[in-house]
């Protein structure tokens, strides 16, 4: 697995399947306590994980409480403050199905870590219309904020090392399996467990 | 991917480059919607605007594409400029470069101007239309459209109908279309299509209902009235009489037959205004979707030339 410089292998298994979606339940379960009108709701997941993340959490919330909250998809290449250094040229869908005006707006995203995203994030969802409120869920939170910004619902906190640690959050819809994956950077290459 | 550091035509750009400009050009599309019709992208990019050729619809809609991403925009209008004073193509693309420019926007009534001008400084140039040869973004908007309205280009028959011999957006939407897969009829007075143009690979017709025949697709250019003293029609009257697109003559092509004419419009000469208000004319749609267009090719210009 190649991400962005350098290789990484898997030093550790942090979540597995039944933890991780224990975990999704779990977040589903505070969105609905800490908001008591959850109809004026709207869940925002980010491109690409994010987005199964919010569907997974509307999904739980419709089956407890029986209300579908909305689900809007946030590309943020747009708004990213590294322009000059990303060269990524796909554009991913944005899309809300709702108005955000005066909405209470909750960004997922699978892993918080510089808290960049978010910014920009949050950037485009003003772009939109004014919500009433923007909280933030997360299901990892590693550590290492260079904003400050802070997650309002967290799955789990796990401090890496950083530019040397990386999370790979995995999920069914597009990984085949869930699971969270540790990484360490290599630069040795030697172990068969390099992918 | 795309890898060139200047948008000169589509002759050269590939299938996969091209669906990659209209794939990102939906995503612009969906800005217009927001309450901020804006995207920061491009903060702090300068996109120049060098006409020497009357445009409206063009250099606006480049201004409007440039301000959706945030860039900055300068209007340099040619009969207004140092141009006149006799300043060179070259040492206007240097003044530019002195300030800073990431992006120009070039018209010019020679075709290869843009292409010189490329070759000679290192902001990234975009083809406005050249002459009689290349209006590239004009083409990809045409096909955008196509592609929005009918899905699958491949297979759908194509007639185009005027002034083929002075058209850079008929050699543009060939090119485009021709990579698609769709099939391109031409049709208009002998002397507005030149014999070459067979070698593009199209199909020739002079009789407007045989040309509408089973056609899916129906783009009417404008007549140019303005190389109307070269004689090449006997006269406008004749013109009108013979290729002008009426509901009726309508009927010869597909009942949905998707209706488009690149602007600026001589209703009543190319296009009669019954037919400018059918619903299956996108005449307006194109206008929106060339903003849409432009955005995505200053956008991955932006990401290629880092």
């Amino acid at each position: 697995m190649i991400l962005g410089m350098g290789k990484y292998k898997i030093k550790k298994i942090i979540l597995d399947s039944a933890k991780l979606n224990k975990i999704i339940e779990r977040m589903a379960g505070e969105i609905i306590e800490r908001n008591e009108d959850i109809e004026n709701i709207a869940l925002v997941g980010l491109q690409t994980r994010g987005v199964f993340l919010a569907k997974r959490i509307s999904h739980i919330i419709n089956k407890i409480e029986n209300i579908q909250v909305p689900v809007g998809i946030l590309d943020i290449s747009l708004y990213r403050d590294d322009f000059a250094t990303n060269t990524e040229m796909l554009l991913k869908q944005t899309d809300f199905p709702f108005s955000v005006d005066d909405k209470k707006i909750i960004i997922i995203d699978d892993v918080l870590y510089t808290g960049r995203s978010v910014r920009a994030a949050i950037e485009c969802i003003m772009d939109f219309g004014r919500p009433k409120l923007i909280r933030l869920a997360v299901l990892i939170d590693r550590g290492h904020r260079e904003l400050p910004i802070r997650a309002d619902f967290v799955g789990r906190k796990f401090v890496t090392i950083p530019d040397k640690e990386r999370i790979s959050v995995k999920l069914a819809e597009v990984d085949e399996l869930d699971q969270v994956l540790l990484l360490d950077k290599e630069i040795n290459c030697s172990s068969n467990l390099v992918f | 991917m795309l890898k060139t550091k200047d948008l000169l035509g589509l002759e050269n750009l590939t299938k996969k480059e091209i669906e990659l400009i209209l794939d990102t050009a939906i995503n612009f599309k969906g800005v217009f919607t927001r309450s901020v019709k804006k995207v920061p992208a491009l903060r702090g990019k300068t996109v120049v605007n060098l006409f020497y050729e009357p445009s409206t619809r063009t250099s606006k809609s480049f201004e409007v594409a440039a301000q959706r991403l945030s860039a900055d925009v300068i209007d340099i209008t040619t009969s207004m400029s140092s141009v006149v004073k006799g300043e060179s193509l070259i040492d206007i693309g240097k003044t530019l470069e002195a300030m800073k420019a990431d992006f120009v926007v070039i018209r010019h009534a020679m075709a290869g101007t843009p292409k010189i001008l490329a070759e000679n400084i290192s902001a990234a140039v975009i083809n406005a239309g050249d002459g009689f040869h290349e209006h590239p973004t004009q083409g990809l908007l045409d096909l955008y459209t196509i592609r929005e309205n009918l899905d699958e280009i491949k297979g759908l028959k194509v007639v185009i109908v005027g002034d083929i011999g002075h058209s850079r957006v008929a050699k543009s939407n060939i090119l485009a279309l021709n990579k698609f897969g769709a099939k391109v009829t031409v049709v208009g007075p002998p002397t507005l299509i030149p014999d070459s143009i067979k070698e593009m690979g199209v199909d020739i017709e002079y009789n407007l209902k045989k040309a509408l025949e089973n056609a899916d697709v129906v783009n009417i250019l404008r007549i140019q009235l303005e190389r109307q003293n070269k004689n090449l029609f006997p006269s406008l009257r004749e013109y009108t009489a013979l290729y002008k697109v009426t509901p009726e003559i309508l009927k010869y092509a597909k009942k949905s037959v998707l209706i488009m004419h690149p602007g600026p419009m001589n209703r009543g000469i190319e296009i009669s205004s019954e037919v400018v208000n059918l619903k299956n004319a996108v005449i307006n749609e194109q206008v929106t979707n060339g903003i849409a267009i432009r955005m995505a090719i200053l956008y991955l210009l932006a990401k290629a030339n880092k």
